[in-house]
């Protein structure tokens, strides 16, 4: 089997103190809590951490705040969370992954691509790529950039619903829009730094929210499509997208356009072609790249239908491939 | 029957649900080693130099072997010795390996093979069959036939020109099939050990040990006496342990050499590079009908991709179409063939062999065919299922034939009549059949010895003991044996100990491929069975004074109305009359008639049939495919264990429809001009996509047995058969839901929204592909069918293809 690079494992009782190790041992360190996506990264050689700082248990959240430690396995038994984030954390790989992996963890996966979600050896005989190793994007070779895709499916959910994160650092605490957390460039794709540690998420109430992912089966896989909606408290319908950049994000367009509008099926529509024009899919993650592009715009009338009121369990079963 | 036919846990049942089952990752010895291989990470190109001082002198590092240290060659066919435990020169894809490390540990192991320093020239990387006809050089194997042409075939059975000429129609049809792999969930381990007397043991989670045991005494230049190859239960084999593979003979050399144990196990990546699996095959069909719906004949044209090495590559080419036959009357029928060599891992035998991919062709086309005619496809099939009894346009034996009671069982389960082309626009039902080998009719080396044997021991204490080398791959070959002897001698088949797929100490079975197991294993058994059921009566028939053929052998008792002894009493009786209890059974298939060359690969002592329909949704905003249920009916001859047949259908329609829905062994080949990679796209189990069982339909299974008399109690296969309807049904499915023809495997929604597209702006509804390229195929074989004066010869041979005809 593939083995893990050795590491030093820190298992501090606080967050203060993770804080403290963070900020001593500089950016060689990484935190783990659930380890489900650093894991199996550091043993194709993604990551190559000297020391790990176990924050599991440590992150529970105050007040209202959910913990970012919470366990994704939580998040989808906590019925007072609102439905949209529910169903991103329910369809996020495994049940066996679900009970491990975090929502702090899934906010901070890394970027993936199937170029560098590959073992030490695979990436070699494409001499690596821009995103590790590499001076390469195989996925476009003309860019500058790294197109790696965002895979969370949590991120998206929290944005529609407007939610902020704390960010801890030994020095400094900071609240930000979770929309600030990330940057559209697949090596450089979070704002915090690395001495910074996630703390808990807000969650601002909302009457409606709801999650659509698009994945060629009913588990396991990462989402090659996530459409959020949700409507706030004042009436305001946001919409978020993933796994269709580096980064989870807003779309300010159609969010912009259905400010004020009932969801009429002709509303419904101009929103889904403003989402479709934003989704910029690369081809390197599973499935057709234009048909991943099309299915944005469905994806969002699924989405709005819902938030409508449209009884759309029939569809959702068909997607999903379970209840939701 | 006392214990065919009833549904019954199997016999290595609890010790697998319990984790108390030892795979051979579980085999760990004192003083134990491990080894990593160092594999290519150029897809086509040569070996300049390998340093392996720094390897060696790293702490931990007990040897580090290289190609130089095997220089025999080896191979699964006698006519393909083209593989070498590491390559001494010449790497032909990513993965091909070239270097070993033993170590103390893994971790170790993979360190040191980053210490290895090897130099490679890089040659021009043939990527696909398109590339490989057009360059002939640089060659990826000098003895291929034509070029890069690994091989070509061609036969035909009576005038197909003719025969499509006067036909009603002639259909003209291409197909494409992508490649795939077993998916195992347990990989490729195997464990060497050297006997304090010096032999070597190799554990290993192969199909095939008595092939193992062959290669490693070629490759390792040892007495084959001196090698014992002990096939440990395999979590899967599905074809992809059916290969003599490198680390086999890596680890038993190293383990000659340290005098230590060395392990290896594959991580899941290099499984994928072993591979072996679905050649991806282009094919051409022309099919001529009358206006009543009969076949007039069939000219088939497969190019089929072989990846690096041979593997079984030319017989699973000559099953791309041996079994096109054996389903329909078919009069006549010609088959060309090509195999190439590309720079990728190498194909080989999965679940139906080389047949699949016609399978799919033919059967999508049968329904283009009844639409076209007007006909119900199920009535179309009906009117044309093959005879029992009978012979093929290409000399293969037809035995017992239950299809069309298979046909007639899922129309009416599916309610076909009501729902076929009633369906509503987005809803849709498909019906294919398809036809398997009961055992492949010869060996894969020449000989005239059994293909099976069986030894059975029994004592005074009643204890049964049955030996045969036969694999259990989780396909339940021990439960089949311990059944058949328990049936024929009248005891519980829990009560029995196999001891099976071991060549120190149980007779030769050749292995747990081509769906032999059941039969020959089983014939073997039953003449094993009954040799030491006749000695124990004509003994238990003395001590109570009766005609040992009225004695009945039932519940672990022989008896004649009332007198009665146990099984053991009875067995002690035997002993004591005839001494120790012993008796072997072998087994070799009836002679084909066929008498050509090439007429070796299609004959089997019996065929499996099966039908299948398959239910599908499709959105047509979307091309989001959903199948909520799959009917399925398959003529097993007779059932061993209900349990266990029923499982092996269920997994067949799990891997069929993960075929059709999704399975692709795909590469990704890199801008030619910034680098020469070639590389297997998603060598992984969360990125190569199979089904997850929320994406399992509901499955209803029928077993119709139709016994055949060359079978054991009349049973057939059951492991392979029941695949190879589904992948057509589902496209046939699809297309009676929206109306578009997806003639290439995956179909995946994307396809269907294109076609569904090419519809709309009143093109062809159709995705597949549309060219056949022009391939050197020499002139056919040309053998006259039964019915039109054959004696099964050839009536001339095949001309040698020229050279020049592949440079176009």
């Amino acid at each position: 089997m593939m083995r893990l690079p050795w590491f030093e494992h820190r298992a501090p009782e606080s967050v203060q103190e993770a804080a403290r190790i963070l900020a001593a041992e500089g950016p060689s360190a990484m935190l783990i809590a659930g380890g489900t996506d650093l894991l199996p990264n550091m043993k194709r050689r993604h990551q190559a951490p000297k020391v790990l700082v176990s924050i599991r248990g440590l992150l529970k959240g105050e007040g209202a705040a959910v913990g970012a430690g919470t366990t994704l396995s939580e998040i989808t038994r906590r019925s007072e969370l609102p439905t949209g984030l529910r169903q991103a954390a329910q369809q996020v790989a495994t049940v066996h992954l679900r009970n491990m992996g975090t929502l702090g963890g899934n906010l901070c996966l890394d970027t993936r691509c199937n170029y560098y979600n590959q073992n030490y050896e695979w990436r070699k005989a494409i001499d690596f790529c821009l995103k590790k190793d590499g001076h390469v994007c195989w996925v476009a070779t003309a860019s500058k950039r790294c197109v790696a895709a965002s895979s969370t499916d949590c991120a998206p959910a929290l944005l529609a619903l407007g939610a902020s994160v704390k960010l801890v650092s030994e020095r400094q605490e900071r609240e930000l829009a979770l929309e600030d957390l990330y940057n559209n460039d697949g090596i450089d794709y979070l704002t915090r730094r690395p001495d910074e540690i996630l703390t808990e998420v807000r969650i601002p109430a909302a009457s409606k929210s709801t999650y659509w992912k698009l994945r060629r089966r009913g588990a396991f896989d990462f989402p090659v499509l996530g459409v959020a909606a949700a409507v706030r408290t004042d009436g305001q319908i946001r919409l978020a997208l993933g796994a269709v950049a580096s980064r989870p994000f807003l779309v300010d367009k159609a969010n912009d356009f259905l400010n004020g509008k009932t969801l009429t099926d002709e509303v419904i529509d101009e929103a889904a072609r403003l989402v479709g024009s934003r989704a910029k899919p690369m081809d390197n993650t599973d499935l057709d790249l234009y048909w991943r592009k099309d299915l944005s715009a469905e994806f969002t009338r699924y989405a709005l239908r819902e938030l409508r009121g449209d009884d759309m369990r029939e569809v959702r079963l068909r997607v999903a491939r379970q209840p939701l | 029957m006392k214990v065919l036919g009833k549904p019954r846990r199997r016999v290595d049942g609890r010790a697998k649900v319990t984790g108390q089952t030892r795979f051979a990752d579980d085999v760990v010895l004192p003083r134990m080693l491990h080894l990593r291989l160092l594999r290519s990470p150029h897809p086509h190109a040569l070996i300049e130099e390998i340093r392996t001082e720094k390897a060696s002198a790293h702490p931990g590092v007990h040897l580090v072997l290289t190609g130089k240290d095997f220089p025999v060659s080896f191979g699964i066919l006698p006519v393909t010795q083209d593989e070498y435990p590491l390559a001494p020169e010449h790497v032909r894809y990513v993965g091909d390996p070239v270097a070993a490390v033993i170590a103390k540990d893994e971790q170790t192991a993979g360190e040191a093979l980053e210490l290895i320093e090897v130099k490679y020239r890089a040659l021009k990387t043939i990527s696909d069959p398109l590339e490989a006809l057009q360059n002939p050089e640089p060659r990826i194997h000098a003895y291929s036939e034509l070029g890069n042409i690994h091989r070509l075939q061609a036969f035909e059975f009576g005038d197909v020109d003719e025969a499509l000429g006067k036909a009603h129609l002639v259909f003209e049809d291409m197909f494409f099939y992508e490649g795939n792999t077993h998916l195992a969930i347990e990989q490729h381990a195997a464990v060497a050990a050297v006997d304090p007397d010096g032999k070597l043991t190799l554990w290993s989670s192969t199909q095939v040990p008595h092939y193992v045991h062959r290669s490693l005494a070629r490759v390792l230049q040892l007495p084959a006496s001196h090698i014992r190859v002990i096939a440990t239960p395999n979590g899967g084999g599905f074809g992809g342990k059916c290969d003599v593979c490198n680390h086999e003979m890596v680890a038993a050399k190293a383990a000659l050499r340290l005098g230590r144990p060395v392990k290896v196990c594959l991580n899941r990546e290099e499984v994928f590079y072993m591979h072996r699996g679905r050649h991806p095959v282009l094919m051409k069909l022309r099919t001529g009908v009358t206006r009543e719906g009969k076949l007039t004949g069939m000219h088939l044209q497969t190019l089929v991709d072989g990846g690096g090495y041979g593997s079984y590559g030319v017989a699973s080419t000559f099953y791309t179409g041996a079994l096109q036959t054996v389903t329909y009357e078919l009069p006549r029928y010609k088959f060309e063939a090509a195999r190439v060599f590309t720079n990728k891992p190498p194909c080989g035998p999965k679940r139906g062999h080389g047949t699949p991919q016609p399978r799919f062709g033919q059967e999508v086309q049968l329904d283009k065919i009844a639409e076209k005619l007007g006909k119900d496809p199920a009535e179309l099939r009906l009117g044309m299922v093959a005879k029992p009894d009978s012979l093929t346009a290409n000399w293969l034996k037809i035995g017992s034939i239950g299809l069309a009671e298979c046909i007639r069982q899922v129309v009416e389960r599916s309610s076909w009549k009501s729902r076929y082309r009633k369906s509503g626009f987005g809803k849709g039902l498909g019906l294919a059949c398809g036809a398997y080998l009961c055992g492949a009719g010869l060996p894969i080396y020449w000989n005239k010895m059994p293909q099976s044997g069986v030894q059975i021991l029994v004592d005074r204490s009643g204890q049964v003991t049955v030996f045969c080398g036969a694999t259990e791959i989780g396909q339940g070959s021990d439960d089949v044996l311990a059944a058949i002897v328990a049936e024929v001698l009248g005891i519980d088949p829990f009560t029995i100990r196999c001891v099976t797929g071991d060549t120190g100490i149980t007779p030769v079975d050749l292995g747990s491929y081509s769906s032999r197991v059941t039969v020959m294993m089983g014939n073997a058994a039953i003449q094993a069975a009954q040799k030491i059921k006749d000695q124990i009566a004509l003994a238990a028939a003395e001590q109570l004074e009766v005609a040992p053929d009225r004695l009945i052998f039932s519940n672990g008792k022989v008896f004649f109305e009332s007198k009665t002894v146990t099984f053991a009493e009875a067995a002690g009786f035997a002993e004591e009359k005839f001494g120790t209890l012993g008796a072997v059974g072998s087994y070799k298939p009836p002679r084909a008639p066929g008498r050509f060359k090439g007429a070796g690969v299609g004959p089997s002592p019996a065929y499996s049939y099966t039908a299948c329909v398959v239910e599908a949704e499709v959105d047509p905003a979307t091309g989001w495919i959903s199948v909520p249920k799959i009917w399925i009916a398959h003529d097993i001859g007779r059932t061993i264990n209900p349990v266990l047949a029923r499982g092996q259908v269920e997994g067949s329609v799990y891997m069929g429809l993960s075929e059709a829905l999704m399975e692709e062994q795909v590469f990704r080949r890199l801008p030619p001009k910034l680098s020469d990679a070639l590389v297997h796209k998603i060598p992984s189990l969360l990125e190569y996509k199979s089904l997850t069982s929320l994406d399992m339909p509901e499955v209803d299974t029928v077993l119709i047995e139709d016994p055949d008399p060359n079978c054991p109690f009349g049973a057939k296969e059951v492991g392979q058969g029941p695949l190879l309807p589904v992948m057509p049904a589902v496209a046939n499915a699809i297309y009676d839901a929206v109306g578009v023809r997806i003639d290439e495997l995956p179909i995946t929604p994307d396809k269907v929204l294109k076609a569904l597209e090419l519809k709309a702006q009143g093109k062809e509804g159709r995705v597949g592909p549309v060219s056949f390229p022009r391939v050197p195929y020499p002139e056919p074989v040309e053998v006259a069918p039964p019915w039109e004066g054959g004696d099964g010869n050839a009536k001339k041979g095949a001309e040698k293809p020229k050279l020049k005809a592949s440079a176009a």
